[in-house]
């Protein structure tokens, strides 16, 4: 507790350093990553990643020195050549793009590889470090080089927020965004540009073999949560400031620990979790309402055969055991038990000395269900020619999703019907 | 049987466009009037779509010129709108019906600026337009097919143009989209808008629009509706390719020829 309230202090400058860089850095390469994700250039981001590290080499073998904007401007240049490049190689030849990425991206970091061997070997006491852009290091986001990329990531957030709308619409629909007028030329080398800066300063922090996390994580998990851009941007943003801090808490505890890779795995974490309980398009949800109907049509299908039990004699409230309710529709004794459970609570079900009955309430409801069976077996009949010994089974699962409305619409359809294709009234609506 | 009008509002002058290097329209040369509902049909592979994205400047051109208005299509884009094919975007980004709406106004708006209160305005007043107000905020890929494409003919409306060109807004859609869509575009016409609709059904197309474009890989017609869709016409239209005309296309592709040899210049 201490050390957290020690770090949240922000006592220490370098601490301040770490903390506020690895934010920034996180926040604006998510924000930029949504588009990268909604333009279906996921894998751009990583070529682009791995196409920086030449260019940090010859920028340090040219002059000689670490100055960060000099990287900065090597990384950038080798950066957006690869982009150029996997564009030219898609529309120029008969790779496909998803090629072309692969291509571009080992051919550069190989080049990058060797550069950076032949400048440890070269003896130049400058190039301690260097290698940091492999796997990156927030730890040494210090000084000079915090303020330079603090400031680039702050341009990438501020060139977002001014051109959202346009970053929206291109985005979406890129042809009507060119009808309308917008250059859109210039704005797809913007949002291009923003990648590559994103990317260069990332490196920084998470270096170039994890710095396609940063971009398509955040984006990735946002996207569970929302439907609408605005808010996507802002949870991914969010998102990934957290990890940033969270990140840069645990390397001030650990200082063994690298800042870099444990932002990434928080935010891998966090897309983990967003898959799992993100509501309705999370699994949990989706597992929650896939239970919720079969228990449902389990329920339904208990009263169904209560009433099919007492159609013969026309004793609808007669008492059954459970062997007799299993005997006319076979299922899981367990699952049959929750569902009587249930049902006697909601007041559809009696229990007494015989077994288990009907009441008034589950009388109708019962009725209901056989009513839409029996509807849509004539259904079938009638307007898709389907032969009438066919039509049981299609009848048995599409009796528990038809609505009132549809109920409404089948039965003005069929002129009122009394009986189904296998004789057997249709019990009309009390 | 190609009519030309006076004073068009829509004046396409020796087009010719190209995919990758082989020529899928040639030669088209059509004038359109004002107040019009105009339906381009034709096979498929026809053009029809390319003839249209040619218009709005989405396809480099071979050869020709387009004219709106009398102007080129740089001067007046704020008049013209596009309704592109629904399956063109991916409907699974995250925006309401009222965003997509929206971005209709995005171009009178101009860069930086955001919508604002008058934005929304216009963008619901579209929607309403389309019978798809009670849907604004329902995300995009929610809605059916029909929905959707009346939520792309809503992004047209919001820009209030004066020349509509849409690219089968009838595909897909069930019978009763279809009737308050034509009805929609009566309405268009009648306040002095002209719509141009690439439309694949020739039963419909008698009733639908009053002036009509047979288009198979080269102009077949374009003039008003009872004297193009006769049935020598269309026998013209459907009847096959000219076997010819793909064959040289076929070769200026294989061959890598150029299409022309001068770059096209405007008048």
């Amino acid at each position: 507790m201490n050390t957290l309230w020690e770090f949240l202090s922000m006592s220490d400058a370098n601490v301040r350093f770490v903390t506020i860089g690895s934010i920034l850095l996180a926040a604006s390469s998510a924000v930029v990553g949504c588009f990268t994700v909604l333009r279906k250039r996921a894998l751009v981001g990583d070529a682009v990643a791995h196409a920086v590290l030449p260019g940090v080499c010859l920028a340090f073998i040219l002059t000689g020195e670490k100055n960060p904007l000099i990287l900065l401007l090597g990384s950038f240049v080798t950066g957006w050549l690869s982009l150029i490049l996997i564009d030219v190689i898609t529309a120029k030849s008969r790779i496909k793009e998803d090629t072309a990425i692969g291509l571009v991206l080992s051919v550069f970091f190989g080049v990058g590889i060797l550069f950076l061997t032949s400048i440890q070997h070269s003896g130049n006491e400058n190039q301690s470090g260097l290698d940091k852009f492999l796997f990156g290091s927030a730890a040494a986001l210090v000084g000079q080089d915090l303020i330079t990329f603090g400031a680039v990531a702050v341009l990438l957030l501020a060139s977002v927020l001014l051109l959202y709308k346009e970053f929206k619409l291109l985005s979406f629909d890129m042809a009507y965004a060119r009808t309308i007028g917008l250059p859109v030329r210039t704005l797809e080398l913007l949002l291009t540009t923003l990648t590559v800066l994103a990317v260069v300063v990332g490196i920084q922090s998470v270096g170039v073999v994890l710095m396609s996390a940063m971009l398509i994580t955040p984006a990735a998990a946002a996207r569970f949560w929302t439907d609408r851009l605005g808010i996507m941007v802002t949870i991914a943003a969010l998102m990934s400031a957290f990890c940033g801090a969270a990140g840069a808490f645990v390397s001030f505890t650990a200082p063994a620990m690298p800042t870099g890779p444990w932002i990434v795995m928080l935010l891998s974490l966090l897309a983990i979790l967003s898959f799992i309980l993100a509501p309705k398009k999370g699994l949990l949800a989706r597992y929650l309402l896939q239970r919720r109907v079969r228990r449902q049509m389990t329920r339904e299908n208990i009263l169904k055969t209560l009433f099919h039990l007492g159609e013969p004699t026309a004793e609808y409230e007669h008492a059954y055991t459970k062997q007799q309710i299993l005997e006319r529709r076979k299922q899981p004794l367990l699952r049959m038990n929750k569902g009587l459970e249930v049902l006697c609570r909601q007041g559809l079900v009696k229990k007494n000395a015989q077994g288990w009955a009907l009441t008034v309430a589950g009388k109708k409801e019962a009725q209901r269900v056989v009513r839409l069976h029996r509807l849509w077996e004539l259904y079938l009949t009638q307007y898709l020619q389907v032969a009438s010994d066919h039509v049981h089974e299609d009848a048995e699962s599409i009796e528990h999703v038809l609505t009132p409305e549809l109920e409404k619409r089948l039965e003005e359809l069929l002129n009122f019907p009394t009986t189904d294709p296998h004789q057997t009234s249709i019990p009309q609506q009390s | 049987m190609i009519q030309h009008v006076t004073n068009p509002v829509l004046e396409v002058h020796d087009l010719t466009v190209s995919y990758q290097r082989k020529p899928v329209l040639w030669d088209v040369d059509l004038t359109l009037p004002h107040e019009a509902l105009v339906g381009i049909i034709g096979p498929n592979g026809a053009g029809k779509s390319t003839l249209i994205k040619a218009i709005m400047g989405l396809l480099p051109l071979n050869s020709g010129y387009v004219e709106l208005f009398g102007k080129p299509m740089a001067e007046v884009r704020q008049k013209v709108s596009y309704v592109p094919q629904r399956e063109s975007v991916d409907w699974d980004f995250p925006a309401s019906a009222l965003d997509v709406a929206m971005m209709g106004t995005y171009g009178q708006l101009g860069l930086f600026r955001r919508p604002g209160a008058k934005q929304r305005h216009q963008a619901m007043e579209a929607l309403e337009k389309v019978g798809m107000q009670d849907f604004a905020n329902r995300q995009i890929s929610q809605l059916s097919g029909g929905q959707q494409q009346r939520v792309f003919l809503a992004r047209a409306l919001a820009q209030d143009a004066d020349l509509y060109l849409m690219d089968e807004p009838f595909a897909g859609v069930d019978i009763a989209t279809e009737t308050a869509i034509i009805e929609l575009l009566r309405l268009m016409r009648d306040a002095g808008k002209t719509v141009v609709v690439v439309h694949h059904d020739l039963q419909s197309a008698q009733d639908y629009f009053d002036w009509i474009i047979l288009l198979n890989m080269r102009l077949v017609a374009s003039g008003p509706t009872n004297e193009t869709l006769t049935p020598a016409l269309l026998e013209k239209t459907y009847g096959g390719r000219l076997t010819e005309l793909s064959r040289v296309s076929e070769l200026l592709q294989k061959q890598n020829f150029p299409i022309r040899e001068t770059k096209p210049s405007r008048k």
